[in-house]
Formats: structure tokens, C-alpha cells, sequence
């Protein structure tokens, strides 16, 4: 039973149908990648997923209960992390400040205008901060971090409220190839290890083929194809409207 | 009412609502293509009106209104020239700021040229008498208004879509890099913009001259009532302003036809809260793209270090000692500093943590003094539970001006907070048999073993002291962190569970409350409250406080608010246009120091 149940998710804004009746779902532990030329309707599907959007049709059922009509924040009470494709981290503040304010904020502990922020919640922080590799960095302030790491305190910031499902929008955008790797590898530890469903989306096909589970692909915003990546690479499909546009040399260019 | 003064009314109102329209048109115009509020667009109309009544002397009715309009959309062009060009790419404090203190210089110009009196405005000729309606008489000039406004709104309107001109500005609204792009003269399609706004201002004041008195509060009035004309029909929505214009102007006639004029403002902020909470962006309005607030690039805060805190101490040890050493008037100056050094970190509160803005904080600094002077006068309450109670009546209206604040960003925000502001020292003004009116509340004064200024001294010490504490401390709580997380981050904050809108609503409270608290001693330092305590010169008063400690540190307010207080006592005494300076030194400040004074701060650091 998936922890995550989409069913005929659908989107336009104004003339464009963003998203056309997609479903799919998402099992716990599972990597799910989500791929699809720019434009496919990936962050908006993310968006919905998270109640940023409201979608125009569809269900959306995390673990049996309906997430429409709710918004980001209750949905992140329901158990549902998130990264961004443009990286949003809170740039006044320190790595560990960071991602402490998100495990005040999930221990509904934000009321508190008296105490100091300073000792609350460390262990826990340095803990997340470990798992992401930034432990040595916990100081600096977010201003003055390199992109990918960024990308790494958002991921702990998305981890503080302990998810079940983690939708992460191109996590190694901006990377070197090793850093790529480095990111999604400590996400497919991260669904194993602690049984969280990872919904992502990455452009690098090596990537996703290395560490996903199954692979859907949106084009134009209809799901065409979904499976292992060994079943999405042998579609015939995919290769013609994705694959093909990346690997064949463009005619008249 | 039987029917045919309804109808009366009803197109009395429409006459309103005409230049009401004009005003909020232009505003809209220049908003959507230079993205600047502009808040002395009052002004404009008030020099429109000014003008107008003085060239009619000489040249008559007919001649003087468009002369006045041409003069003022001239001067618009001036200034465009002279200061909006240098601060295009300011930090839109600093622009909001800049045209705030033209609006001030404009006054005090107005007050020297023409003086403190009204200035009666002849009749239109040919349109000075009534029409008859049924067994009602409505001023033909009324009429003439009444076909004025759909007028310019089909010319605008033409004058948009058909063009070539206009559909720069359509352009430019729509996408200034890429109008930028197809190779459009910005910089005077700027300055046409802005001068056509104008214009279109000062032939609203104009045209008003047989209906109204030319006076020198009314670019306050007309400016806050075109942010909610503005707010209401959607910003940069040219149909929407003249929706919006009719919807206002309709329901504020009919409530002075019902007798119930003193309830206009109360109905005119119903319309908004209405129309508000069924659309945030107003009947025509479109959800604006990165809307920004006060502090657009994230600041960091630091708790004080130790070296701070050492200055600190010593400072607070003088402060507790210089009574000893002080004389009855030094005394006094120094209540003052601690009230205003109270209110400036109130302010600093918002504007700095919680990224919001506001334009009219001294709102809650007026409502906490009138409410100790109530309390201690009309209720009869002993000056200690006064004092205690008026800070919770300001942090009440904040509770409840705030929910709608919060709900805006960025420059709407900043709207909204003007206009409530001016509600409520409109109310302060108008509610006589409460609040004294115009001459305010006198004899408000503290409890006997208080009345010595030695003892108030200490007393205001322990409070704003305290106060200030309380808000420093909070800023580093989670509540603080929240706070700058909701505003580094929105969409970040909310996806990690922290409620945004909550967060920003409890801390507008919290910053009224304290205001509120600096206000209620200012009550009972002074002895009496006018609605000058809540006047929008003492808002920006409090923004030029933070702004000269600046807004990235967490001491600046103190620093500031010492100085601004103690130049203007200085000042006060020797230069009769108090108000011209002070606009004089922000727009100097603001021309020299485009990016903020905090930059000129940090530079010399
Ligand atoms: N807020 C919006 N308003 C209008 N159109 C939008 C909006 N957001 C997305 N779109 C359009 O919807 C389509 C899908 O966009 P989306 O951002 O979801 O694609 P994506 O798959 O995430 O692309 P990329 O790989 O570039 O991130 C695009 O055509 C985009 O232009
Ligand atoms: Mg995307």
C-alpha cells in the first residue's frame, strides 16, 4: 500500500494544461523519480502535491487521507516534506538555526517569546546536520554557503519535520556530476534506512537510472510511461518524445 | 429618506466619486509603470486646489482649472526628474520614504505661500446654480463632475489601447525588461507617466474648488483615500479605481445623508475589510508578482555582544543616575528620548523581524495615549490601571488592523497601514465628546506619587526599558526565529509548518501593544493628548528614527530615536518649518545614500 495515492491530477493556467490527469504512487522506502523535458509540469505537480496549488481535478490520498483542500502547513503536519527547485532557505540565519526553527516549528514550539532559541532542539539539529554532511558548517550563516551545499540545508530543513514522504524538485540542480551523486545517493540511504517515500525529479538521466526505484515521465504534463528504469528506457515512447530529444542531433539547428 | 433624495444622494456621490477616481487613477498609472507608491499624490491634488483658487482670481474659473492641472503635471515631471530618477532601483523603503517626505516639503510650501487659512474657491460659471429633481435641487456642477469621471476613464481607457504611447505604458506595466528590451525610451516614458499622474491629480483638486475650500490637511485625507480606492479596486486597475471610487464615495455620502457622518470612516473601512477578505487584490486586481518587503535582502540579526552589553550597562547606570545631575528641562527631554526610543523598537520590530511595513505606527502610540487620558479622564480609572489598560486598547486595533495588514505584502501593506492610521486620527479628530476633537484631551496627569519628573523619569525608565528588553529578547526567541524565517523564506516557512500569516498577525500585535505603552506614557508625561500624537508626521517621525540607527541592527532604533528627538527639540524651537526640514533632510539623506543609510552606516564602520 503506497503512502502516497495521486489519481488524475490535473492543472491549467489559463490556456496551458499544465498537468493532465497524472496518477502514480508512492510506496514507503521507495525512490521514485519523476522526469520530464523543462516545461513537463513537474514543479507543478509538486506544488499540488503540497498544497501550494490547488489542483483544478483529482485525488491526492497520503495514506488513506485526502490532502485536497489543505494547506502547505497542514500538509506538512500530515507528513509531507519538501525541497524547492529554486533553493529557499532562511538566508539571515545560521545552518544549525536553520534547521533547528524547523524542529521548533514540527514540536509546535514556536510560541515561546521568552526563552532564547540558541540551546533548543541542538542535538537534534547537529544530528540532521550530520546526516547531510554539514555538520562543520553548522555555524555559518546561509548567506555565505555554496549552492550545493544550500541544497543540502534544505534538505535537513525538509527533514526536521520527520516526513514520510519527501517530494524534493531537483535536488543536484547546479551540481558537479560527484556532487549529484553524492545528493541522491544520501536521499536513497535516507528512504531505506528510515522508510520514507522520496518523490524527485532530476534531469540527469544517469542519475536517476543509478538509484530510482520506478521512473514516471511527464511530457507536456500526461504521464506517458512509468516503471523500473530498465522498462522507462526500453520505451518506445519515452525514447521518441524525451530520450530522442537529448540524444539525437538536431537537424536543422 | 423617500425616493428623490435617494436619488440626490445618490448622484451627489457620483460627483465625489469623480475626483476621487482622478486621484486614485493617476496613483494606479504611476505605480504600474515605475512600480513607486507614490504618497505625496495628495499633495499634488492640494496644490492642484491651491493653485486653482488663486489663478481664478486672475484669469477666471474656466482658465484657472486646466492651468492649474497643466502647472502641477509639470511640476510632477520636475520632480520625477530631480529625485524619483535617482531612486528607481532604491530599496522601496526608501522610495515609499522619499515621496513621503515630498509630501511633508509640499505642505510647508503650501502653508508659506498661501497660509494656515482655508481658501474659499469661487463657483463655476455657468454651472453655479441647480437642477431641479422632482422636489430636490442638485448644483449643476455636480453634473458636470458626474459626466467628468466616465469621460476620463474612456480617454484613459483610449488612450491605453489605441496609442502608441500608451501602450508603452502598457508594456512597461506588464514587463519593464522587456519594454526596456523593444528599445522604449524609459526614462521619459517615466516621466511622462508620472507627469500625466499629475495632472490627472491636480485637475481633481482643481475641480473641486466650488465644493471644497483649498486647506492643508486635505492632501492627507485624499491620499488615504485613494490607497483605499486603490486597494480596494486593485492596484494598477484603471476600471478597477473607478469601481472602487464609485463604491466608496457612494457609501460615504449616503452616510452623511443619514445623519451618520461621523460613521463614514467607520463604513468606508467596512467596504475595504469586505471587499478585502472576498479579494486580497481588490475587485480588478491581479495577484502582484514578487511583492517585497521592507527588508528585501534577508538581514542578519546578532544577539549583543559582550563588548554591547558592557555599553549597555554603563549607559543604563547613567541613565539611572543622571537625575541627579539633570535640570527639570533635561529631565524632560530624556522621558522623551526613552518614549521615542520605546516606540522606534516597536517600529524596528516589524519592519526589521517580521519584514512588514508600516506607515503608520504612531496609530498605536496615539491610540495607547488617548486611551490613558480616557481612561483616566471620562472613566475615572486611578492613573496606575489607566496606564495598564491603554496599551491593551492599542494592541487591541492593532489585532484588528493587523489581520488585514498581514494579508497584503509588500506595498499594499504599506497602503493599508497609511489609511488605517489616518482612520483612526480621523476618528481622534472628529469624535468630539470623547477625544476633545481638534483641541484633544488636557489634564491627563499621573498619580501624585508620580508627579514629581524625577519620579516619572524613573518610571518611564523602568518601562521602555523593559519593554525594549522584552522585544530584543523576543527577536531571538523561537517565536523571533519564526519570524525571519517567514520572512526570508515564505513559501519555505509555511512548507516546514510555521505559520506564516499567524506569526506576522501576533507580531503587528505585540508592536502595537509596546507603541501603545510609549504612547500612554507620553499621555501622562505631557499632561494632554491631541491627535497630533497619532498624526502621520509622527509615523514617519518613527520610520526616520529607525532609519537613521538603521534597520540591520538591533540597537540602531535607540541611537536613533536619542538623535532624531533631540535635533528636533533643538530644531522645534528655532525654525518655523519644522515639517519642510525634516522632508528636506530624508530626501537629502535618501538622494546622497540611495541604498539605504544602514550602507552609509556600515561603510564607515
Ligand atoms: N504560475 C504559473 N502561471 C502560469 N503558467 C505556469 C505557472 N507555473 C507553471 N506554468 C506553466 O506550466 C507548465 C509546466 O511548468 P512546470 O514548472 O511545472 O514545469 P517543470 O516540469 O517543473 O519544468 P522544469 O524542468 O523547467 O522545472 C509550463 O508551461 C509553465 O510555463
Ligand atoms: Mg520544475
Amino acid at each position: 500500500m503506497g503512502v502516497l495515492m495521486v489519481s488524475n491530477l490535473a492543472k491549467a493556467f489559463g490556456g496551458v494544461q499544465a498537468v493532465a490527469g497524472v496518477s502514480f504512487c508512492v510506496a514507503a522506502g521507495e525512490m521514485l523519480a519523476m522526469i520530464g523535458p523543462n516545461g513537463a509540469g513537474k514543479t507543478t505537480c509538486f506544488n499540488m502535491l503540497n498544497g501550494q496549488l490547488a489542483p483544478d481535478a483529482g485525488a491526492i490520498e497520503m495514506q488513506g487521507q485526502s490532502l485536497l483542500g489543505k494547506t502547505p502547513r497542514e500538509i506538512c503536519r500530515a507528513g509531507v516534506g519538501r525541497t524547492f527547485q529554486i533553493t529557499a532557505t532562511f538566508a539571515s540565519m545560521s545552518v544549525r538555526e536553520n534547521v533547528q526553527i524547523a524542529l521548533l516549528s514540527h514540536a509546535r514550539r514556536l510560541g515561546s517569546l521568552l526563552a532564547a532559541m540558541e540551546n533548543k532542539f541542538l542535538k537534534e539539529a547537529n544530528e540532521l546536520l550530520d546526516q547531510v554532511g554539514l555538520r562543520a558548517q553548522a555555524g555559518r550563516p546561509c548567506a555565505e554557503l555554496a549552492y550545493a551545499d544550500l541544497k543540502r540545508v534544505e534538505l535537513a530543513v525538509a527533514l526536521a519535520s520527520r516526513p514520510r514522504l519527501l517530494l524534493m524538485d531537483e535536488p543536484s540542480a547546479g551540481m558537479a556530476a560527484a556532487e549529484r551523486h553524492a545528493m541522491i545517493q544520501l536521499a536513497a540511504q535516507l528512504a531505506r534506512a528510515s522508510k520514507i517515500a522520496v518523490l524527485f525529479t532530476e534531469h540527469d538521466m544517469e542519475v536517476v537510472f543509478q538509484y530510482a526505484d520506478r521512473v514516471i515521465v511527464l511530457c507536456e504534463g500526461a504521464l506517458i510511461a512509468q516503471g523500473t528504469p530498465d522498462e522507462v528506457r526500453a520505451d518506445a515512447r519515452v525514447r521518441r518524445v524525451y530520450l530522442g530529444e537529448l540524444s539525437e542531433p538536431t537537424g536543422d539547428a | 429618506m423617500e425616493y428623490t433624495s435617494v436619488l440626490i444622494q445618490f448622484l451627489n456621490g457620483l460627483a465625489s466619486a469623480s475626483s476621487l477616481f482622478l486621484v486614485a487613477a493617476g496613483l494606479s498609472l504611476i505605480f504600474g509603470v515605475t512600480r513607486v507608491v507614490n504618497f505625496a499624490h495628495g499633495s499634488l491634488y492640494m496644490l492642484g486646489m491651491y493653485m486653482a483658487v488663486w489663478l481664478s482670481e486672475r484669469i477666471g474659473f474656466w482658465l484657472a482649472v486646466p492651468m492649474a492641472a497643466a502647472i502641477v503635471g509639470l511640476l510632477g515631471a520636475v520632480v520625477e526628474m530631480v529625485l524619483l530618477r535617482k531612486i528607481y532601483q532604491a530599496p522601496e523603503l526608501l522610495q515609499l520614504l522619499a515621496t513621503f517626505a515630498l509630501l511633508l516639503v509640499i505642505k510647508d510650501a503650501a502653508l508659506w505661500v498661501w497660509g494656515a487659512e482655508d481658501l474659499l474657491g469661487p463657483r463655476a460659471p455657468g454651472f453655479a446654480g441647480t437642477v431641479q429633481i422632482a422636489d430636490g435641487a442638485l448644483p449643476q456642477y455636480d453634473l458636470l463632475l458626474i459626466a467628468l469621471g466616465p469621460l476620463v476613464l474612456v480617454v484613459l481607457h483610449f488612450m491605453l489601447a489605441k496609442t502608441r504611447w500608451g501602450i508603452l505604458i502598457r508594456a512597461a506595466t506588464q514587463d519593464r525588461e522587456m519594454a526596456g528590451a523593444l528599445g522604449v525610451n524609459q526614462r521619459w516614458l517615466f516621466t511622462g507617466v508620472f507627469a500625466l499622474g499629475a495632472l490627472l491629480a491636480g485637475l481633481g483638486g482643481a475641480l473641486q474648488i466650488p465644493r471644497e475650500p483649498a486647506n492643508l490637511s486635505i492632501d492627507l485625507s485624499v491620499i488615504s483615500d485613494a490607497f483605499v480606492v486603490v486597494v480596494v479596486g486593485g492596484l494598477g486597475s484603471i476600471p478597477g479605481a473607478f469601481l472602487a471610487a464609485l463604491l466608496i464615495a457612494q457609501a460615504k455620502t449616503f452616510c452623511i445623508a443619514l445623519g451618520y457622518s461621523k460613521a463614514t470612516l467607520v463604513v468606508e473601512f467596512m467596504v475595504m475589510a469586505a471587499v478585502l477578505v472576498i479579494r486580497p487584490w481588490g475587485l480588478l486586481g491581479r495577484v502582484p508578482a514578487n511583492l517585497r518587503g521592507p527588508a528585501a535582502v534577508p538581514l542578519p540579526f546578532h544577539p549583543p555582544s559582550p563588548r554591547m552589553l558592557r555599553i549597555f550597562a554603563v549607559l543604563s547606570g547613567a541613565l539611572v543616575l543622571l537625575p541627579l545631575a539633570s535640570d527639570a528641562y533635561a529631565l524632560v527631554l530624556l522621558t522623551d528620548i526613552l518614549i521615542f526610543a520605546l516606540f522606534a523598537t516597536s517600529l524596528h520590530f516589524i519592519l526589521g523581524p517580521a519584514g512588514l511595513y508600516s506607515f503608520g505606527h504612531a496609530a498605536y502610540f496615539g491610540l495607547g495615549a488617548y486611551a490613558a487620558g480616557i481612561f483616566s479622564l471620562q472613566g475615572k480609572f486611578p492613573m496606575e490601571l489607566a496606564l495598564a489598560l491603554a496599551p491593551l486598547a492599542a494592541g487591541l486595533a492593532a489585532l484588528v488592523f493587523g489581520w488585514f495588514c498581514v494579508r497584503l505584502s509588500g506595498v499594499y501593506s504599506a497602503m493599508l497601514t497609511l489609511a488605517f492610521a489616518q482612520i483612526a486620527w480621523s476618528a481622534a479628530f472628529q469624535w468630539d465628546a470623547l477625544t476633545g476633537g481638534s483641541n484633544g484631551i488636557v489634564g491627563v496627569w499621573p498619580a501624585p506619587w508620580l508627579a514629581s519628573k524625577t519620579a516619572y523619569y524613573y518610571l518611564t525608565l523602568l518601562l521602555c526599558a523593559g519593554a525594549i528588553i522584552f522585544l530584543w529578547r523576543a527577536i531571538f526567541s523561537p517565536f523571533g526565529y519564526a519570524l525571519r524565517a517567514a520572512r526570508d523564506a515564505p513559501l519555505r516557512a509555511e512548507a516546514s509548518g510555521i505559520a506564516v500569516r499567524s506569526m506576522q498577525w501576533a507580531a503587528f500585535t505585540i508592536a502595537g501593544l509596546t507603541a501603545g505603552i510609549a504612547g500612554a506614557l507620553y499621555a501622562f508625561s505631557k499632561g494632554s493628548i491631541s491627535p497630533e500624537a497619532m498624526g502621520v508626521q509622527r509615523s514617519v517621525d518613527g520610520l526616520v528614527m529607525v532609519m537613521l540607527g538603521g534597520l540591520q541592527t538591533l540597537s540602531g532604533p535607540l541611537w536613533g530615536a536619542a538623535l532624531f528627538t533631540w535635533l528636533q527639540d533643538a530644531a522645534a524651537r528655532n525654525i518655523d518649518y519644522w515639517r519642510a526640514a525634516t522632508g528636506a533632510v530624508i530626501l537629502a539623506l535618501v538622494l546622497l545614500w540611495p541604498n539605504g543609510l544602514g550602507s552609509f552606516l556600515q561603510s564607515k564602520k
